[in-house]
């Protein structure tokens, strides 16, 4: 997921015919379902865009950490404590393999950290909603890992090696996550009336969101086009998005809560729900930095990578130090 | 509190992981790079996870029906029985590391201590929890030596470190006598041990011990610094505000 507005280049799509030799063979490559590798011959447009797409999937992962994280002092038992200390832990880790596959095509990962400071790169939307009771933990593992899900399993077959292989292991840790989430709520909707109303609460507000994750309509979508011929991506924004209501409303049922949208129903016809537009005007504003956390969210970043600059210097500093030492002793 | 040591013993052993656990999983997500955010969110585990073992002992010996969770989220700052070093707040990356090495040095020899404790019970708790602490020793070891003598900057910060959190040191060797009744004779030996490691890796990391420091203490009679009811206050809230709620 986690990587909403992905600007290719925007050439538009070319046919084998008008390629190049160099370019149709790297085009006939990916259509035969062979894996890009870093050293492989690449379109630069492909190459920029894995760069924004992986990248902003690192970033989206490294923020992620801070609403979760936002829990884990208030945790109310000891088990959920170590879980969602586990599961920010995953995401740091996910951000890490994430960043050295984007490596891999030459950017470091110095170079994104600073991209996602200085408000360069974009991070995925949610990120940007506060997380103001336990059930928001609940719904994020279960309504925001689950949108991940939707959207990461595909890209296990994207066409760029390294993305695909991280995204293997990533899939693996987000299915617990969902289902960690998924049985935070399950407590809460069998507790107290007050539980009850929490975890109706986290639903109303992480709906729209959730489904926001997916990014804009495919008709909004101009960049769609080219991600689906080079295979670094697999399926339509607005197809993941029916998926992901499919498979969410019945486990809403199941829960005995009910999903904020008057316009959702099933459609016997098309075997699927329909369910109402997404605020587009909101999530515009939130990706470009008006959403309710933006500020906060970067601030906290900010914050770590300045209050830790002394920390990183420091370890330089004495592996010159000691660099020294040994040439002097040799 | 209690006519069984063990108890006073397990409280102590346990309240110590959860408030230095608690106190480390607060970096998650704002640690100055990656790779710490990690190593810190796996400290944290393993100290949650021993403290889950050491407040079930205390809670099942008691006898009263209380759970580790009971013990974690309901009791108040009176009832804790953790060394003060381990509540002293995060403060910057030098401080946290500074307390993470002045407790590893102590709760490493000690765990190894009681992996052959008389208490079945609580030797096996040890022999869990001691590979852990032998990994976190190593590490903020390491780390020690390396921004201790790294730049100017760090040696200063770690020294600031150190002059401010030695005072809390020793406590965790002023062995009283539930101490001496679940470690038996060899306490003696880690107060020895201490000294030496900590003097050998302040050496190599160019840091001095304040000399004249007067030692602090009272943590595990329950006479705690002020930082301590904060935490309570921010743990605790989900366990208060819902009485009685399953979560």
């Amino acid at each position: 997921m986690y990587a909403q507005e992905v600007k290719s280049t925007g050439k538009g799509v070319l046919s084998l015919e008008e390629m190049d030799p160099v370019e149709r063979a790297f085009q006939e490559k990916v259509n035969a379902g062979v894996k890009i590798e870093p050293k492989d011959w690449m379109p630069e447009g492909y190459r920029k865009t894995l760069i924004r797409q992986i990248s902003q999937h690192a970033h989206s992962e490294i923020v992620g950490q801070l609403p979760e994280g936002n829990w884990i002092t208030r945790a109310p038992t000891l088990e959920r404590k170590a879980i969602l200390i586990a599961k920010v832990q995953d995401e740091a880790g996910h951000g890490l393999y994430l960043y050295c596959a984007a490596e891999t095509l030459g950017v470091s990962r110095d170079q994104m950290t600073e991209q996602l400071l200085s408000g360069k790169a974009k991070y995925s939307s949610i990120f940007n909603y506060p997380t103001l009771t336990w059930a928001d933990i609940g719904a994020i593992g279960w309504l925001v890992d689950g949108a991940a899900i939707m959207n990461q399993v595909p890209l296990q077959r994207c066409s760029f090696g390294p993305y695909s292989r991280a995204m293997i292991r990533v899939c693996k840790e987000e299915s617990f996550h969902q289902r960690q989430g998924y049985d935070i709520m399950m407590k809460l909707c069998a507790g107290t009336l007050d539980q009850k109303a929490m975890a109706q609460d986290a639903l109303d507000r992480w709906w729209w969101p959730s489904l926001m994750m997916f990014g804009p309509s495919d008709a909004q979508s101009v960049h769609s086009a080219q991600s689906l011929a080079w295979k670094i991506k697999q399926d339509t924004n607005d197809e993941l998005r029916q998926k992901f209501v499919d498979q969410t409303v019945p486990q809403a049922k199941y829960l005995g809560l009910s999903v904020p949208d008057p316009d959702l129903k099933w459609n016997e016809e098309k075997g699927g729900h329909d369910f109402g537009e997404v605020d587009w005007e909101e999530f515009f504003q939130v990706v470009s930095g008006n959403g309710p956390c933006n500020a906060d969210r970067m601030a906290a970043r900010r914050k770590a990578w300045s209050d830790g600059e002394w920390f990183r210097d420091a370890l330089m500093a004495h592996a010159e130090k000691h660099s020294a030492d040994k040439v002097a002793a040799e | 509190m209690a006519d069984n040591p063990t108890v006073e013993f397990a409280l102590r052993m346990g309240d110590n992981c959860l408030v230095l656990g608690q106190n480390v999983s607060a970096w998650c997500g704002h640690a100055p790079v990656l790779e710490e955010d990690i190593a810190l969110a796996n400290v944290a585990l393993d100290l949650i996870g021993q403290t889950r073992m050491w407040l079930g002992l205390a809670g099942e010996l008691e006898g009263k029906g209380r759970s580790a969770d009971d013990l974690a989220f309901l009791r108040d700052v009176r009832e804790f029985r953790n060394c003060l070093l381990v509540e002293q707040p995060n403060s910057d990356f030098g401080q946290t590391l500074m307390r993470q090495f002045l407790f590893d040095a102590w709760h490493h020899p000690m765990l190894k201590m009681l992996s052959g404790a008389a208490d079945a019970r609580v030797a096996e708790i040890a022999e869990k929890s001691v590979k852990e602490a032998a990994y976190h020793l190593d590490r903020s070891t390491d780390l020690i030596i390396r921004l201790g003598d790294g730049s100017d900057e760090s040696h200063h910060r770690m020294q600031g470190a150190l002059d401010r959190l030695w005072r809390y040191s020793g406590e965790l060797m002023a062995a009283d006598a539930i101490d001496e009744a679940v470690v038996g004779p060899g306490l003696g030996d880690i107060e020895a041990q201490y000294k030496d490691y900590t003097s050998k890796v302040f050496g190599e990391a160019t840091l001095t011990i304040p000399e004249a420091a007067f030692m602090q203490k009272g943590g595990k009679v329950g006479l705690h610094t002020e930082a301590l009811g904060h935490m309570l206050a921010d743990m605790q809230f989900l366990q208060r505000s819902y009485p009685g709620a399953q979560w």
